[in-house]
């Protein structure tokens, strides 16, 4: 069949045209086969630069257009409309990148950058004739959306979507809702008292109308698309009756089994095995741990359940699985906290007086394991003097190269409330101090006036070898003070490590569950680091918070309101366009050889047993082209990027050198065999 | 029985003076282990820890000398009990292999001699790392006939052995030696400087350095509550036993911790006599910390209550 | 001029230049190659790049077309390891570019006329030198020119007999 194809060249103002012989490529494309005709201009993308293709649609019935400008991933969608607007189908539109794949790369020569641009051009123009029109499928938007992770930044996703009138399901793993932030002291700059600002917020969660509150919950299968996700919960069995339960705490008061909490007291302090993780835990119910119950490992006991008023204990009581239906997913699983046994010299687990940041807050907060007062690990004793070394684990190439941009707040935090509460000399180990946001630099000055002392390197070693007097008994931080070009040992009573903010150990379990991307790290991949840091490259899943990058609570409520504005925007629009690169069994000709099925990594393609042919579900398929490509018989279609039209643009692109031979290559169908 | 593992072994200089208890009960335990331990012919010195700064070229050809006698023998390791030897033997093998120059002219200047050397021709290995890889901490434990038991040892692992970190061990915290102990049944201190530098050769250069450097270490190894000091190292038991008089005499301190090779404590463990595990050659005498093993010692009994007040302590 | 050209030493290429067909995937390797257009980073014109959407499409079939349609060497790019914007199609392409190189080699195609490597959308400065590293090894390797040497190799197949033939044949048979 005859295409009508029109070229058109920007110049880009001088982008392009500075190195790319634009009038010459132009001339020269209009000779192509099938090209109906051939323009420059000096924005395409203008409105006029826009106008120029619609009338030529109109005017001339041009069946196809090539734009060769900059690249796709800035235009093709203007030019997609702009066919759209004048009656062509817009998949029937290519673009050729001269710009930064030409223009900006081979500056040095006019002839190289014209002559890859008229490769560019000819391969886009082959591969053109070969599209073929294809319609976008639209996909209802359900609006109850699953928020996953119950800290600052989940809290904050699932109250404004909630607010906006629409069903919420926030799971949270814990017991209790709160995340991190519920274990802090007070928070940097303002020293806000961080259950006080958090509290009001989980009960407005734990109360609000629209909101379903699943604690003690984890996600363990996510099937589905944009609008359309179905996701299996396991609810794990508290081991109490919720709905008799009131929460009086007689239960934990009288359990004898005690163990060390290492979630929410870090390690620091103890809690029972049926217990309530804190006193504004919400929901208000408490856990069964069933490794620490004396009941569930010796079968004794049981006197929660006979001190229990309202006889709300249930040790049968098992987990429940459920299938929620949700239209988009917001994640806010947060971070953990860099274990600093993995720096060996700085001693921690073997010198007692040695504690991370996370301890450091439990040891503050006043309903802590030490009611708020700073004591050595001995329970009594009040430090004279404290070290805190920044960057553990972090801006280190050993093992995170990044900076986790809390810390230095934190550590000054930490310095005032040190300070305040013992009027111990406060030592501060750093290599910069980073407080860039909204009065944090005013914080450093208050602390620097208060007399915290700074000493600029970073900390070798943390020892209790005495070596001269006055160090018998300490810890002495080794360190080269980079100010003074010296070695220094200062002998402290308590060092405070200020780890690095790390993903969940788990997360790449999880991205994969939710079929997002991480980093080798963890931390999930956002679709643009600049412009757009909420979204991810699967339509429908969301991420905010500290799961995506180290960041301060400001910024973790910032993502999640963003993201809650995102999701909104699509409960909004009731549907979306899902873009039909797909692929596509020819079940006529599939002989049921399955090579396909499990190459998918969304089980898109079933295997349907009559007439035994495997089928593409095209709501999951994502068009990755894998099964296009294994397919022994070729019977796959990969829309939009189908083998005709890779082949064609292959052809194109080599114009030039391509052997005498000058025969397309085309797929022969063999006729089907009569059944 | 398995066949005995064969090693081409370089005992280097210090074995036949000042160490004469390392290389015997090396070779004892060895045996005991069925590690086959064949000597080099005409091995020669391996510059200890100067000669490489000084001529590098030269030196390195020293070292390959042995090297390329030792590839002769019927053995793909070896084994030097001596860290200073063992790295010299190490990096020189390492590095004519890394650097095609280097492997050019070392071969070059051992072509005078009529000999030459492939460099990865053979694995170059301590001795503790042999005894910790290939025969494992399970048959060690099989062998014990007398658990050291009531004797607390401090490991000193001396700086050469663990720096550049190769075969995995941790260059600030390894814990090998210790786990040997431990298997031996002693009572091991974990105590911080164990890889910190004895002083080497400073102790002929500046007295002062080197002694305040072999002070640090007895007197945190005391600190710790350590009955003796086990090393693996010929220079650093050397620094830490033969000065510990001369330390004691600068800083008016009064140390009196025995320092053993770690295959001293092996032979005993595994029943060889004082004599047989060259007990005595020790300046420091080590019978007093000796006879603490099998005696009960009234602090290991462990405080059965809780302490109300403390705090806990991270899980290890 | 760049400060890191490529030499054409090697003789064989005469007045002409290394040609490379690229495969590029759309998520990362593509937007790498964007990212060294807009920092104006300066590589040679050899590369001719080819948009999929991810290196698990990419047939091996494209390959020997581009060299048969008289490239000099194929370069494929895709997300690093683990980072497949599709989880895995990368692993996918690893096993048949493996695979690929394997037989042509077989063919007297050198195989390091075709490599796959990783870039991230972030990393425009390893697009750059990855196309100056084929760049130099093509050049160095020669023209390929397919046609002159590898379809020389290959005997003609005879034609297909025609379906009424085969049908009287076999009903002769």
């Amino acid at each position: 069949m005859d295409e009508k194809i029109g070229v058109y060249v920007c110049h880009c103002g001088h982008n392009i045209a500075g190195t790319v012989d634009v009038e010459g490529l132009s001339k020269w494309a209009s000779t192509l086969p099938d090209v109906a005709v051939a323009r420059d201009y000096r924005f395409m993308c203008s409105s006029l630069g826009q106008e120029l293709v619609e009338k030529d649609i109109k005017e001339l019935g041009l069946t196809r257009v090539v734009v060769a400008a900059c690249s796709p991933h800035m235009h093709e969608p203007t030019f997609r409309r702009a066919c759209e607007r004048a009656g062509l189908n817009r998949y029937l539109f290519e673009m050729a990148n001269i710009r930064e794949h030409a223009s900006w790369v081979h500056q040095h020569s006019i002839e190289s950058a014209t002559d890859k641009a008229k490769s560019l051009v000819s391969g886009a123009v082959r591969r053109v004739k070969e599209l073929k029109p294809l319609e976008p499928f639209m996909v209802d938007i359900n609006p109850t959306t699953l928020v996953v992770g119950g800290g600052i930044a989940g809290i904050n996703a699932a109250l404004e979507i909630a607010n906006a009138g629409h069903a919420v399901y926030l799971l949270e793993r814990e017991p209790s809702i709160g995340g991190h932030m519920a274990q802090f002291d007070k928070t940097f700059p303002t020293l806000d008292c961080a259950a006080c600002i958090l509290t009001p917020k989980m009960f407005d969660v734990g109360n609000h109308p629209n909101i379903t509150l699943m604690t003690y919950s984890e996600v363990e299968q996510v099937d589905g698309y944009v609008g359309n996700f179905k996701v299996r919960v396991r609810q794990k069995a508290r081991k109490i009756n919720t709905d008799l339960c009131t929460g009086c705490g007689d239960c934990w008061e009288k359990c004898p089994a005690k163990v060390v909490d290492q979630v929410y007291e870090a390690g620091l302090g103890y809690r029972t095995a049926i217990y309530r993780p804190f006193p504004q835990a919400v929901p208000k119910y408490p856990v069964i741990d069933m490794e620490s119950c004396i009941y569930y490992q010796k079968g004794t006991c049981k006197a929660c359940e006979k001190f229990c008023p309202t006889g709300a204990i249930d040790f049968e009581q098992e987990d429940k699985v459920l299938e929620l239906n949700v239209g988009n997913i917001v994640l806010a699983t947060g971070y953990e906290l860099f274990d600093p046994r993995r720096i060996s010299p700085y001693g921690y687990g073997r010198l007692a007086n040695v504690f991370t940041s996370l301890e450091f807050e439990r040891m503050l907060n006043a309903s802590g394991p030490t009611g708020g007062k700073v004591i050595l690990r001995d329970g009594e004793t009040q430090p004279k003097s404290v070290a805190i070394v920044h960057c553990v684990g972090s801006r280190d190439k050993n093992h995170n190269v990044y900076c986790s941009a809390t810390c230095c707040m934190a550590a000054l935090k930490f310095g005032h409330l040190v300070k305040e509460r013992t009027g111990a000399e406060v030592y501060s180990f750093y290599i910069d101090i980073r407080t860039s946001a909204k009065n944090y630099e005013e914080f450093y000055h208050r602390l620097l006036d208060e007399g915290m002392n700074f000493v600029r390197g970073r900390v070798a070693e943390i020892t209790d070898a005495a070596r001269q007097p006055g160090e018998e008994g300490k810890l002495v931080v080794q360190v080269e003070d980079t100010l003074l070009g010296k070695q220094r040992r200062i002998p402290v009573d308590m060092v405070i490590l200020m780890g690095a903010m790390e993903p969940r150990r788990d997360a790449v379990d999880t991205a994969h569950r939710f079929g997002i991307g991480c980093s080798e790290a963890g931390f999930f991949t956002e679709k643009h680091p600049k412009l757009d840091p909420v979204a991810t490259m699967t339509d429908g899943v969301f991420i905010a918070g500290a799961c995506q990058g180290p960041k301060d609570i400001p910024d973790s409520v910032g993502q999640g309101a963003a993201a809650a504005a995102r999701v909104l925007t699509l409960i909004g629009q009731g549907r979306v366009e899902i873009e039909p690169v797909r692929a596509n069994i020819d079940e006529a000709r599939c002989s049921g050889c399955r090579i396909c099925n499990n190459l998918c990594p969304y089980g898109a393609i079933d295997f349907i047993e009559e007439p035994g042919v495997s089928r593409v579900n095209p709501a999951l398929c994502k068009g990755c082209g894998t099964c296009v490509a294994a397919c022994p018989s070729q019977i796959i279609t990969g829309q939009h990027f189908t083998f005709e039209s890779i082949m064609a643009q292959i052809e194109g692109v080599l114009f030039d050198v391509r052997a005498g031979n000058g025969q397309s290559h085309t797929v022969e169908q063999l006729p089907l065999e009569p059944a | 029985m398995s066949q005995s593992r064969q090693y081409a072994y370089y005992p280097g200089c210090s074995m036949r003076a000042t160490a004469h208890a390392y290389d015997r009960t090396a070779r004892r335990v060895s045996e005991m282990l069925d590690l086959s331990l064949q000597e080099i012919e005409d091995w020669n010195c391996c510059g200890a820890t100067e000669y490489m700064s000084i001529s590098a070229l030269q030196a390195y050809s020293l070292v390959a000398r042995n090297l390329s006698l030792a590839a002769t023998q019927n053995a793909t390791d070896l084994v030097s009990p001596c860290s200073a030897c063992y790295l010299n033997l190490r990096k020189t093998n390492d590095n004519m292999k890394k650097y095609p120059d280097l492997n050019d002219q070392v071969n070059q200047a051992l072509a005078a001699g009529g000999i030459s050397y492939t460099p990865g021709a053979l694995r170059v290995r301590h001795l503790l790392d042999v005894i910790v890889e290939d025969v494992g901490f399970d048959a060690v434990a099989a062998l014990v006939k007398q658990p050291l038991k009531g004797m607390k040892v401090a490991p000193y692992y001396g700086c050469l052995i663990v720096r550049p970190s190769v075969d995995g061990y941790d260059t600030e915290y390894p814990t090998h030696l210790d786990k040997l102990m431990q298997t031996l049944g002693a009572g091991v201190v974990d105590f911080p400087l164990k890889t910190h530098c004895c002083g080497g050769h400073m102790t002929q250069i500046s007295e002062e350095t080197a002694f305040e450097l072999i002070r640090r270490i007895l007197h945190n190894a005391a600190d710790y509550g350590a009955d003796a000091i086990v090393t693996l190292c010929p220079m650093c038991q050397l620094n830490l036993d033969a000065y510990q008089p001369q330390v004691n005499a600068m800083f008016g301190t009064r140390f009196n911790i025995p320092i053993l090779f770690f295959t001293q404590l092996m032979g005993l463990a595994f029943g060889l006599t004082f004599d047989e595990a060259e007990i005595g050659s020790e300046i420091i005498p080590a019978l007093a910390a000796l006879g603490k093993i099998g005696q009960e010692s009234p602090e290991q009994v462990a405080p059965k209550r809780r302490d109300k007040k403390a705090l806990p302590m991270p899980i290890p | 001029m760049p400060k890191r050209d490529y030499s054409l030493d090697n003789p064989a290429w005469g007045t002409r230049r290394p040609v490379i067909v690229g495969f590029l995937c759309n998520w990362c390797s593509y937007r790498a190659a964007d990212l060294a257009g807009i920092s104006r980073m300066g590589y040679p014109s050899t590369l001719r790049d080819i948009r999929i959407m991810c290196t698990g499409r990419l047939d091996p079939t494209f390959v020997i077309k581009a060299l048969r349609e008289g490239a000099d060497g194929a370069l494929v790019m895709g997300c690093h390891p683990g980072q497949c914007h599709y989880d895995a199609g990368n692993y996918k392409a690893m096993r048949r570019m493996a695979l690929l190189r394997r037989t042509l080699a077989q063919f007297g195609v050198h195989p390091d006329r075709i490599q796959l490597a990783w870039a991230s959308a972030a990393q425009g400065t390893l697009f750059t030198e990855t196309v100056f590293k084929m760049t130099n090894a093509i050049a160095r390797l020669g023209p390929l020119e397919w046609h002159d040497t590898i379809d020389e190799l290959v005997p003609r197949a005879p034609a297909m007999p025609s379906a009424e033939t085969l049908v009287e044949e076999a009903s002769h048979g």
